[in-house]
């Protein structure tokens, strides 16, 4: 590999790191989307940083454009506010016309700017390391990777710094407020992170795809761990394996590398979707069906339970009758009669169902497992600071 | 050309007739169809389908070589589709909420799209040439087959609006009374994604991929603010969509063809903004000058009760005060004096000073009667 | 035929196999005004929606008037809890209560002169003339109710559904809902209503059915209004106020 290769797989990994911090947060706070709002809504931020800065990497352009962003984010939120739309239509208004504000500004040339269409959307990744930082006369390598490492820095300052407080906020704004947290506050900072992290980004892939690097990967790892700091680590993983694997796919198919990257995230994610332990499809769907066999199965102990003893019904525990009392069709009744007969829970006699020991003690525990779901004790559960499944 | 021209081209040109016709079309199916995405809370999905039909778009074209307009409209709305599909997939299978559902997709898909466009721009074939114009879109690229082909679709779509009228319209406002009444939910639903799907797709190529989402959600937006009726702001927000699609069309052609997108789209949201501020009723200078008739109304009352209460405690109700004593009360203001005197309620002695009139004192006391305010 | 309004079989409703209703025998006699209370999350608002067929049981049968839902289903009314919809819709309190002939109407067809009657006389039951062409968003808590209310008037049904009617509304519309109530009572109809107010149970309903994810107790409000029923419905030590 040459040098220019390397270091644009460097640029593209520093990138790739440095969305994912603040994507996971966004996941977890259900404000994806406002990434998406963001990587547009900076356009018009870029392009007068870039006029007044000559080059997309000075740091000037970078808060100039990361403002934007936050600007949008308060904009949004001030027209939620008025009540005169709802806020995913205020957020479907206010970045498309910034958005369109910024491609009309680049198409009129301002002032000869040298930003395309296509850069904006596509970023120019493999030009960033034609852009030298010469420090004293040292040439020290690309100048965008220089303002990605300053950017990542930042964030996994942030993170480090603000753990405790981000944690709480974003599964329980109440309680953050009520400790003294400032929730508020950690989501404009939030907010300010994430555009200045676009707008770092921006240089390399491109506006659309900083949105899969931040979203995708994070999004995958929270179909893997329940757990926050490990979450962090995967999407980091994920997204540094889909940049790079992204690059070579692109030069392999002479493609544009940030659209590779975004395919590659999202092929990524598709595997795990499927083939997840635990919260992958196949996994889900193997469940389901075994728990609904198990469901029956309660269900049809108890409905015998009910109607035997004291209250006993004849009619009810037929078992051709099951399919009128439970509205189960024939095949599944048969199926469930057999799987209870199986593991020792009823006897027939003839047509008549009837519970056995193993049976009674069953629906005793079943029972009490149905109603512990609605203990308090179990509610608070689910309130841990541990992402939790509904 | 200028607007002059443009203006007398929609009615003799024959080429802008047709592109003024095509983004007529093309606004009246956003504008009706986005009071649906709006009020079902969907104005993002619209967002994700919009950008998911680029992939859409590129395999039209490279499976069959063309750039015929009904293949590529019929592949942009398999990957809306599609796209949609594989969202709702994830929110109900998974733990993943729909915003990040949305956003997924949406990358996922522009991405790949991007890596086919730019993988046929290497190809060797010249007809790739003006694929590019579905991301900011270009309405002078229509032509008449394709706008028949939006006249179609819009057409449909408008049909099975008033058809189903009333079933859209329960379904959207209450959809679990609208299941006891034994109406299918799911059928609805895939007949309004579908819709929205088609009114994205026959817009791609006018306002362009990344853009078109607006143009569903601002007249309806717009639209809203006018009317309380939903008839009504299907109606408005169709001809706020027509007016945003020819007159964005008509100045990006005065401005050196500009792509079309991005001006369609500040030409709806000009209207957004005129709307939110000028709405009778509902529009923030309304609302505004009904708080300060409020606010006006509240500090008239606290002075002309203030001075009713003093005057009280005279055996002569019309005792006069001087001015150092109306200042002590509560709500002063020399506005509201001022408006108080203009309204015949209090007037001013000889000696200069205040004393209530007979109709300040009938008012006064009505007012405390009927607990409501003058 | 049974003299049941409705007759429930071991219904067991649950969502993502977390029991929500389990194993659920009950028996409504025709023409009683029934309350069903219990707990948050006791499955009461579902046990209605598992009847209208909103949503879908995993086993257990339900019989309206001797028939299933779909059959009857002209002849059940439904009024769900105002929170469900987003009242900031575009429409007028005409237009919602019109909205209860669509069933009737089927597919397509669009109310006429004699469903606007109907709709109209149902707004006057409500206490609502006056606010018929006002906008729903500029209702009171109470007069949305009172819309919902008068939507289920026009399906002009045997058995009417609530949803817990008397949350969040003011002395008024209460009034207006109880005198509702008490001349469907007296035409006959059955009426089903989720109650939140323990307090007020006595007073206003004749049966009574205790629900915690099961059916604790049901029967006549004097048969089952009592301690025993609460503290195991409830969970908890709670006294019949005298």
């Amino acid at each position: 590999m040459s040098t220019p290769q390397i270091e644009i797989q460097w640029i593209a990994a520093l990138v790739a790191v440095s969305c994912a911090i603040p994507g996971v947060f966004l996941v977890l706070r259900k404000m994806a989307m406002v990434s998406d709002a963001i990587s547009h809504a900076i356009l018009p931020g870029i392009v007068v940083g870039f006029l007044v800065a000559g080059s997309l990497n000075s740091p000037l352009l970078i808060i100039l454009a990361a403002a934007t962003g936050l600007f949008t984010v308060v904009l949004v939120e001030l027209i939620s506010k008025t009540r005169l739309v709802k806020e995913d239509a205020a957020i479907g208004l206010v970045f498309p016309a910034l958005f369109s504000i910024g491609v009309i500004l680049i198409s009129r040339n301002v002032a000869n700017v040298h930003i395309d269409t296509d850069a904006v959307l596509m970023g120019e990744i493999a030009f960033a390391p034609f852009d030298r930082l010469v420090v004293w006369g040292y040439d020290i390598g690309p100048q965008n990777a220089w303002v990605m490492q300053a950017i990542l820095l930042l964030n996994i300052l942030f993170v480090f710094l603000f753990f405790k407080e981000l944690k709480l906020s974003t599964f329980d704004s109440g309680l953050a407020a009520s400790l003294g947290f400032a929730p508020v506050a950690i989501n404009y900072a939030l907010m300010s992170l994430v555009s200045v992290t676009t707008v770092g980004a921006f240089d390399a892939v491109g506006a659309i795809l900083v949105v899969a690097l931040m979203i995708v990967p994070a999004a995958t790892a929270y179909l893997l761990t329940d757990n926050l700091k490990t979450m962090l680590f995967i999407a980091v993983a994920i997204g540094i394996v889909s940049a790079i694997a992204g690059y070579w796919l692109a030069r392999f198919i002479d493609a544009s590398i940030s659209g590779s990257m975004a395919t590659m995230c999202g092929f990524l994610f598709f595997v795990v979707f499927i083939f997840a332990p635990q919260r992958g499809l196949l996994s889900i769907l193997r469940r389901t069906s075994r728990q609904k066999l198990e469901f029956a199965q309660m269900t049809l102990a108890i409905h015998i339970f009910n109607h035997s003893g004291e209250n006993d019904n004849l009619e009810e525990r037929r078992k051709s009758h099951l399919n009128k009392h439970l509205s189960w069709d024939k095949k599944f009744s048969e199926a469930i009669v057999q799987q209870s007969l199986n593991k020792g829970l009823i006897k027939l006699d003839g047509e008549l169902i009837s519970l056995t020991e193993k049976g009674q003690s069953f629906v005793v525990a079943a029972q009490r497992l149905i109603s512990s779901k609605n203990h308090p004790e179990f509610s608070s559960l689910r309130k841990e600071f541990i992402i939790f499944s509904e | 050309m200028d607007y002059y021209d443009f203006f007398t081209g929609l009615f003799t040109d024959y080429t802008t007739q047709v592109i003024g016709l095509g983004t007529a079309f093309l606004g009246l199916m956003s504008g009706v169809l986005g009071v649906f995405a709006v009020l079902r809370k969907q104005s993002l999905l619209g967002d994700a389908v919009a950008h998911a039909s680029l992939p859409g778009i590129a395999m039209a074209f490279i499976l069959s070589g063309t750039k015929n307009t009904l293949l590529i409209f019929g592949g942009a709305a398999l990957a809306g589709w599609l796209a949609t599909f594989w969202i709702s997939s994830i929110v109900k299978n998974t733990r993943i909420k729909s915003d990040a559902a949305l956003a997924i997709v949406l990358a996922v898909f522009f991405g790949f799209g991007l890596v086919l466009l730019t993988f046929i721009q290497r190809m060797e074939n010249a007809n790739q040439a003006g694929l590019e114009t579905y991301l900011f879109g270009q309405a002078a690229t229509l032509l008449r087959q394709d706008v028949i082909s939006m006249g179609a679709i819009a057409a449909f779509a408008i049909i099975v609006i008033l058809l189903l009228w009333k079933e859209l319209k329960l379904i959207t406002f209450d959809p679990q009374f609208a299941r006891s009444l034994g109406f299918s939910q799911r059928w609805m639903d895939m007949v309004v994604n579908t819709l929205i799907v088609l009114s994205i797709v026959i817009g791609l190529q006018t306002v362009g991929v990344i853009l078109m989402s607006a143009l569903l959600i601002a007249p309806a937006a717009a639209a809203r603010q006018w009317t309380n009726r939903m008839s009504g702001m299907i109606v408005l927000s169709g001809i706020f969509g027509i007016l945003s699609g020819v007159v964005g069309t008509g100045i990006s052609s005065v401005g050196n063809n500009l792509s079309t997108g991005p001006v369609i789209v500040l030409v709806s949201v000009m209207i957004v903004v005129i709307s939110f501020v000028f709405a009778p009723g509902r529009g923030l200078m309304a609302l505004a000058w009904q708080k300060n008739k409020n606010r006006k109304s509240l500090a008239l009352n606290t002075l002309l009760q203030g001075m009713y209460d003093t005057c009280r405690s005279h055996q002569n109700i019309k005792h006069e005060h001087s001015l150092a004593i109306i200042k002590t009360l509560p709500g002063y203001n020399r506005k509201t004096l001022k408006a108080l005197r203009h309204e015949g309620l209090v007037s001013i002695t000889k000696e200069n000073e205040w004393c209530l009139t007979d109709l300040g004192i009938s008012k006064a006391g009505e007012a405390i009667k009927s607990g409501r305010m003058i | 035929m049974s003299k049941n309004a409705i007759e429930i079989n071991d219904l067991t409703v649950a969502y993502k196999f977390k029991p929500v209703l389990w194993d659920i025998d009950l028996e409504v006699p025709a023409g009683v005004m029934m309350a069903i209370v219990g707990p948050n999350g006791a499955g009461k608002s579902t046990l209605i929606k598992a009847i209208l067929e909103i949503v879908k049981p995993l086993a257990g049968s339900v019989q309206l008037l001797g028939s299933s839902y779909r059959k009857v289903r002209s002849r059940i009314g439904y009024v769900p809890q105002k929170g469900s919809v987003d009242w900031d819709f575009p429409t007028t309190v005409k237009d919602v209560v019109l909205m209860g002939t669509y069933g009737k109407l089927g597919w397509i067809r669009r109310p006429g002169r004699a469903e606007k009657k109907l709709a109209e006389q149902a707004i006057e039951k409500a206490g609502l003339s006056d606010l018929a062409m006002r906008q729903i968003s500029q209702l009171s808590g109470g007069q949305q109710q009172r819309v919902f209310l008068a939507r289920a008037l026009v399906q002009d049904a045997d058995i009417y559904f609530m949803d817990e009617p008397f949350q969040g509304v003011d002395v008024t519309t209460e009034k207006a809902i109880i005198n509702i109530l008490k001349e469907l009572k007296s035409r006959g109809k059955t009426v089903v209503v989720v109650h939140h107010d323990l307090q007020t149970v006595s007073e206003y309903f004749d049966w009574l059915t205790f629900l915690n994810v099961r059916k604790i107790a049901s029967g006549s409000v004097a048969d089952t209004y009592n301690e025993r029923n609460l503290e195991m419905t409830y969970g908890a030590k709670l006294t019949v106020a005298p």
